[in-house]
């Protein structure tokens, strides 16, 4: 049988949902048996190179490139997982979303107690994305299939919602492993 | 004057007292109907109407609805958990709940019951709205990002505090509990061993310099859901 294609990626995220993922120890080595990682960090190929069964996406949209991203995951993955908080209702990151973006940035780069800018600049260069005027939840931006919550998710409970969705049976997770924290 | 009354909740027979709530006879008799704004002690309030069932096919608070002989309570049917499952999205989307590092999680009644529906996320879009912290107060602090608007704390400080700290103003999206002082927290006769501290279902009302106190695993809500402590007693008997 040929192997699922999986691809992941970090958007507005800590990478703590991937940790998360490496967390699964030994049971690792059933994963490469039951999956090739296509586009993903964990093996560094940028671009999909394929059409994905599943796609784990950890983190919210803060920016116009995680929303490019999220959408090329769309595109090119049959199921599309919203992995952890932040992907599931914004997380850490959504805690600037009752603040108006501009003071967030004179604060991050001006008015902090620890800033030092002397130039007084915000950054501003064409290569850095463009801030969103919020942090969206994934699903506010494309469709998406599965909620993992947890900050993040146990390795069991990405363990127990993987193999399930890969051998064709119910994601049906007992009470310990949907939790938010 | 003590005849007993008796009626079905989903076909089961329930004896009660006259003067019970259908949510106290059901507490009796091992069934657990999910709720957020009761609690025990405290005058029942029918606000939050996690605990709606159907009573003779009518919609009811079970923690304000008086027995009656033979009345027909629908507690366990796929409406009724579709619809106390909405309320419960609804007011995750409607606060500000970054269970993440908040020090109730794992104790709190607003993420056990979410557990208990299985929610992974809420359907509603989020509202991100913008709350006040009060931490004014030496010992505790009021965080309004995460409350529920139950009532709980103004009922325990009215009623049994004796002191009516907490008291809702504002109305709809803008309802919000005040203290009762010109200023702030800091400025009531608010002491941490107040009812009115202890009852808050989630992390809204906590005191101060306590933190993480239990470790992940030993929490209230980690491994029983909600309501099992009433159904298990039951089963028990
Ligand atoms: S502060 Fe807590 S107890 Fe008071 S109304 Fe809000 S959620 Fe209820
Ligand atoms: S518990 Fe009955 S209305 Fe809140």
């Amino acid at each position: 049988m040929a192997k699922a294609k999986v691809a992941t990626t970090s958007l507005c995220g800590c990478f703590g949902c991937h940790m998360s993922l490496l967390d699964i120890d030994d049971r690792i080595l059933k994963l490469v048996e039951l999956v090739d990682f296509n586009k993903s960090p964990i093996n560094d190929i940028k671009e999909f190179t394929e059409r994905c069964t599943v796609g784990l996406i950890e983190g919210g949209c803060c920016n116009e490139e995680n929303v490019r991203v999220l959408r090329d995951f769309r595109k090119h993955c049959d199921i599309l997982i919203s992995v952890g908080d932040c992907a599931t209702m914004g997380g850490i990151p959504a805690m600037r979303n009752t603040i108006p973006l501009k003071e967030c940035l004179d604060e991050a780069y001006l008015n902090g107690p620890t800033v030092h800018n002397p130039s007084g600049q915000i950054p501003n260069d064409p290569e850095i994305p463009l801030l969103l005027n919020r942090v969206y939840p994934c699903h506010e931006v494309v469709k998406i299939d599965y909620h993992l919550p947890g900050c993040p998710p146990s390795a069991d409970t990405l363990w127990e919602a993987l193999v399930a969705l890969l051998t064709d049976k119910p994601v049906a997770l007992p009470y310990e492993l949907i939790k938010y924290d | 004057m003590s005849e007993t009354i008796t009626f079905t909740i989903d076909g089961k027979e329930v004896s009660a007292q006259p003067g019970q709530t259908i949510m106290q006879a059901a507490d009796a008799a091992g069934i657990y109907i999910p709720r957020l704004c009761a609690f025990e002690g405290l005058v029942p309030h029918g606000s939050c109407r996690v605990c709606t069932v159907m009573v003779n096919g009518r919609a009811q608070a079970a923690c304000t609805q008086p027995v009656a002989d033979g009345i027909v309570v629908e507690n366990d049917t796929e409406k009724l958990l579709a619809i106390r499952r909405d309320i419960i999205e609804m007011l995750f989307v409607e606060g500000n709940h970054y269970c993440m590092f908040c020090e109730k999680s794992g104790n709190c009644e607003l993420q056990a019951l979410a557990y208990r529906f299985g929610i992974a996320a809420p359907k509603y879009p989020y509202l991100f709205p913008k709350r006040e912290i009060d931490a004014t107060h030496p010992d505790i602090f009021i965080d309004r990002n995460r409350c529920v608007l139950c009532g709980r704390c103004v009922r325990a400080s009215r009623d049994v505090d004796g002191k009516g700290v907490f008291e809702f103003v504002g109305r709809g999206p803008q309802k919000r509990v005040a203290v009762n002082a010109e200023a702030n927290l800091a400025d009531t006769d608010l002491k941490t061993s107040d009812k009115a501290v202890e009852v808050c279902p989630v992390g809204a009302i906590l005191r101060k310099r306590v933190g993480y106190a239990v470790p992940v695993g030993r929490r209230r809500y980690d491994h029983k859901p909600i309501g099992s402590d009433i159904e298990q007693a039951a089963s028990k008997k």
